[in-house]
């Protein structure tokens, strides 16, 4: 089985007012993987983001999602294969009440009634969001905004979760459920953040981006530990990396 | 408080109360809004001269209000907000049209001051019907009685996406306002240059928002076309909702019921 | 300057209401048939900036009071004509519903007074022919201006023709004009400003925008002149009714000319139009109507028009003419069902 696949090859781009966001970028990530992306402001990783669903196209590299390689005639299949979380879910709610939106995607898929019904409701009960269904978007708390947001694209039963910074802006409790959520998907994930804490938590990989390219590829706790790889691209060890200031410990 | 934030208040007012759970609030949207439009329709279609054979439409507001149990205060407060134009058109009859029409006693009451008299209830009545449908029906609702009882499937989604983000941008366009506010002294910075750079940038920020929307459609596979999966079910209620209170309308469009009281009770008296 | 329902009459009401809703289904056919499917989403989040834009105020220099950005001109500028009218028809609907501001019948009104006249008639041939192909700045400015200021004035003088035809408001034609034109050229030439100001910021910032409106549509020049034939057609229709109900009815007709000839003494000069609207009012009401007052009746008669039935029992005085008795009755009456009405309303809340 290889649909769970996302592989990129020498992906460029460069937006039409000239600016060049992505310069070399390659990589394979295989089924079940949960593969962070980190890197500073403006390193491309929202660009990057926006290419493995298709939203932008560009002629230089190539980007296999399964078994098709992305293309205009695949990009339908490819968009309900890749489920993308956004970074505001104002973006991503928009329909009139929770159900509305959790319904969005199976309806256009044509699926039949009841079967729309099934699946907004496995959907909303996964995250833990049953009972928002009939709740107005704007009437939820940021952390439930997150939770629906994350079943409107479960309710399209993706093979591939695309996140863009899910824990930003939630209270540390919010984020703390959003992280025990996540581990109990079997999705291959792929997540795009400042939240390095999370990344310990979620992700056993981790590629960094630094100026369009890959600066390094590997297991989470081997680059964290890469004091000079983590500067340079303008992060930092994760807080509980760190020695306490307060006791000392190293 | 500043007005936009007022106006959020407002608008999340409305919107809490169209979700009570009340008879009235169960109601098929439908029902409730044809019966608000030949409602209106009557009320206007009596004469300029008219006030008492009106009365009796109070009927109909103070019923749904009180079975939908709304707030009657509120309500009359956000109509004396925006009765200026009517007020203001209407204040010139009184000073047209003199004849004398009425005397009570020493009184003479002209036609103007009848017919100014008679745009205000007119006025409180029909603005007051259309808050009340919304405050028992809610604006989503409204919008898909619309679409099943004709509209364009485009312009209710269009209605949809408009009160969607009503909520979002009056948000981020008082974040704006207080920045500006907190940043102008004596009224320095209040002027038009600045409100063009701040409507320019929410604009833009607006339109960015938008590209993003519609990029989580596609994402979902949105194809041009809008899909809702709920169904309206107006039964006999509903039926009987609308008819008996069309009814009643035209009942007393056609009978000037206060006039026939009116006149038994003065009779008795005399 | 939203219409109010009180101040309308159903014929005027039903009328523009079916205007507008015809303009809406033409302008949401176009829309679905442009390619365009970012417009979808565009349209209503622009309709929210639209609504949220008029909660900030600026202060109008010298006079200490505060101005709002009104809408029509720019969303046509933004969105181009169709997209345009569909979002001004729906935020001045939000805000029928949500405010109260301009009733339910009186939206059709306010859509084709504040949404057809910018997107259809200001954008197109002021706007465009000002801006023109390779805009400037200075063009941009001076086209919105010119636009903003302009649709406004037809904006307004399509409330004072709606207000008189329909024969509420006591006002006379010139009375009226002289009201509403001039007020309006200040909140036009506000609302050109600060259109202009906006609209060059966005334009500045980021040009494509507004090119992707004005190229989106390059079948517009074809499809305003559909929209003039709509509207000939409308008014053909409008006009065969009217005749319809003039010689369906000979009585109203008699009734409308017994009117005008007793009503001399008022110089109205749209004495004759209002008479006629006058009498399909009465004819679209339920019963035949009375509130045309006839000054020669005015004391003691409790008849009004020769040719109209009585068809109340007979001591339900006409209102406009009735003796001072009857005007009691009425007022007792009106309090007792007004006291009525609010018992009701108590003895339900009680309950529920």
């Amino acid at each position: 089985m290889s649909h769970h696949i996302v592989e990129v090859k020498n992906l460029k781009y460069t937006y039409p007012d000239g600016t060049c966001a992505l310069k070399d970028i390659s990589f394979r990530i295989t089924h079940g993987e949960s593969v962070a992306v980190v890197g500073e402001n403006g390193a491309g990783k929202s660009t990057l983001l926006l290419h493995l669903n298709g939203y932008l196209m560009s002629g230089n590299g190539i980007i296999r999602i399964g078994d098709y390689p992305l293309t205009k005639e695949t990009v339908k299949e490819i968009r309900r294969t890749v489920g993308m979380v956004f970074q505001d879910p104002d973006d991503q709610l928009f329909m009139p009440t929770v159900y509305d939106d959790v319904a969005f995607g199976p309806l256009n898929l044509s699926l039949p009634p009841e079967e729309v019904d099934s699946r907004v409701e496995n959907a909303l009960f996964t995250v833990g969001a049953l009972h928002l269904k009939s709740r107005p978007p704007y009437r939820l708390s940021g952390g439930e905004k997150r939770s629906v947001s994350i079943a409107t694209v479960l309710a399209m039963s993706p093979d591939i979760l695309v996140m863009d910074e899910p824990t930003s802006n939630l209270d540390p409790r919010a984020r703390r459920k959003l992280i025990e959520l996540l581990k109990t998907f079997k999705h291959t994930k792929i997540i795009a953040t400042h939240d390095l804490d999370m990344v310990m938590d979620l992700c056993e990989r981790t590629i960094v981006i630094h100026k369009g390219q890959v600066m390094s590829d590997g297991p989470t706790a081997e680059i964290f530990m890469n004091q000079e790889l983590l500067a340079e691209s303008h992060l930092e060890k994760p807080l509980r990396m760190q020695g306490c200031p307060v006791c000392g410990n190293k | 408080m500043s007005r936009i934030q007022t106006a959020f208040l407002d608008l999340g007012l409305m919107d809490t109360l169209s979700g009570k759970d009340t008879p009235v609030h169960r109601l098929d949207p439908r029902a409730k809004l044809l019966t608000t439009l030949i409602f209106i329709i009557t009320v206007v279609s009596f004469g300029k001269y008219e006030i008492s054979a009106i009365i009796p439409f109070f009927i109909f507001p103070a019923v749904m209000m009180s079975l939908g149990e709304l707030p009657f205060y509120y309500l009359f407060r956000k109509i004396l907000i925006v009765i200026p134009f009517a007020f203001m058109i209407g204040i010139f009859n009184p000073l047209i049209d003199r004849e004398i029409l009425m005397r009570i006693g020493l009184f003479s009451i002209s036609g103007g001051w009848i017919s100014f008299c008679s745009i205000m209830v007119k006025f409180i009545l029909t603005a007051g019907s259309v808050l009340v449908l919304i405050a028992c029906t809610g604006f989503n609702s409204v919008c898909m009685a619309l679409e099943k009882m004709g509209a364009p499937r485009i312009f209710a989604v269009q209605l949809l996406f408009l009160y969607r983000y009503i909520f979002v941008l009056i948000v981020e366009a008082s974040r704006m306002a207080n920045a500006r506010a907190l940043r102008s002294f004596d009224g320095k910075g209040k002027g038009m240059k600045v409100f063009g750079y701040l409507l320019g940038h929410l604009l833009l920020r607006t339109i960015d928002r938008a590209q993003r929307i519609y990029l989580a459609m596609l994402c979902r596979g949105f194809d041009g076309e809008i899909r809702v999966n709920r169904h309206l079910e107006a039964g006999m209620r509903e039926v009987i909702f609308t008819v008996a209170w069309s009814a009643f309308f035209i009942a007393m469009r056609v009978y000037n019921i206060p006039l026939i009281a009116g006149s038994f009770i003065t009779e008795l008296i005399l | 300057m939203h219409m109010a329902d009180a101040l309308i009459s159903p014929a005027v009401g039903g009328t523009m209401w079916a205007a507008s809703a015809g303009l809406i289904a033409y302008c949401s056919k176009k829309v679905r048939d442009d390619v365009d499917d970012i417009k979808i989403p565009l349209m209503g989040v622009v309709g929210a900036f639209i609504f949220a834009s008029q909660m900030i105020n600026f202060t109008i220099p010298g006079t200490g009071s505060s101005g709002h950005l009104g809408g029509g001109m720019i969303l046509a500028i933004l969105l181009g004509p169709y997209a345009a009218f569909l979002t001004m028809a729906s935020v001045l609907t939000v805000q029928a519903l949500f405010f109260a501001d301009g009733g339910l019948l009186a939206l059709g009104c306010n859509i084709f007074n504040l949404g057809f006249f910018p997107c259809f008639i200001a954008y197109p041939f002021i706007y465009k022919k000002i801006a023109g192909e390779q805009p400037t700045q200075q063009r941009i400015m001076a086209g919105a201006l010119a636009a903003s200021i302009l649709g406004l004035q037809m904006g307004a003088f399509g409330v004072v023709l709606e207000t008189l035809f329909s024969g509420i408001s006591e006002l006379h034609f010139r009375t009226f004009v002289l009201l509403m034109q001039p007020i309006h050229l200040a909140i036009g030439i506000i609302e050109g400003l600060v259109t202009a100001a906006v609209v060059t910021f966005v334009w500045k910032a980021r040009p494509e925008i507004l090119e992707m409106a004005a190229t989106a549509k390059p079948v517009r020049h074809l499809s305003l002149r559909n929209v003039i034939a709509g509207l000939l057609v409308f008014a053909a229709i409008t006009g065969g009714a009217l005749s319809w109900f003039a010689s369906a009815n000979p009585d109203g007709l008699e009734w409308a000319m017994f009117h005008v000839s007793g009503k001399e003494e008022l110089e109205s000069p749209e004495k004759g139009l209002h008479s006629m609207l006058g009498a399909i009012q009465e004819k679209t009401a339920f019963l035949p109507d009375y509130s045309f007052k006839n000054p020669e009746e005015k004391e003691g008669h409790a008849k009004t028009g020769e040719g109209e039935p009585a068809a109340n029992s007979g001591e339900d005085g006409k209102w406009p003419t009735v003796s001072a008795g009857t005007s009691v009755s009425g007022l007792v009456g009106g309090a007792l069902v007004l006291v009525l009405a609010a018992f009701i309303g108590f003895a339900l809340k009680k309950r529920s």
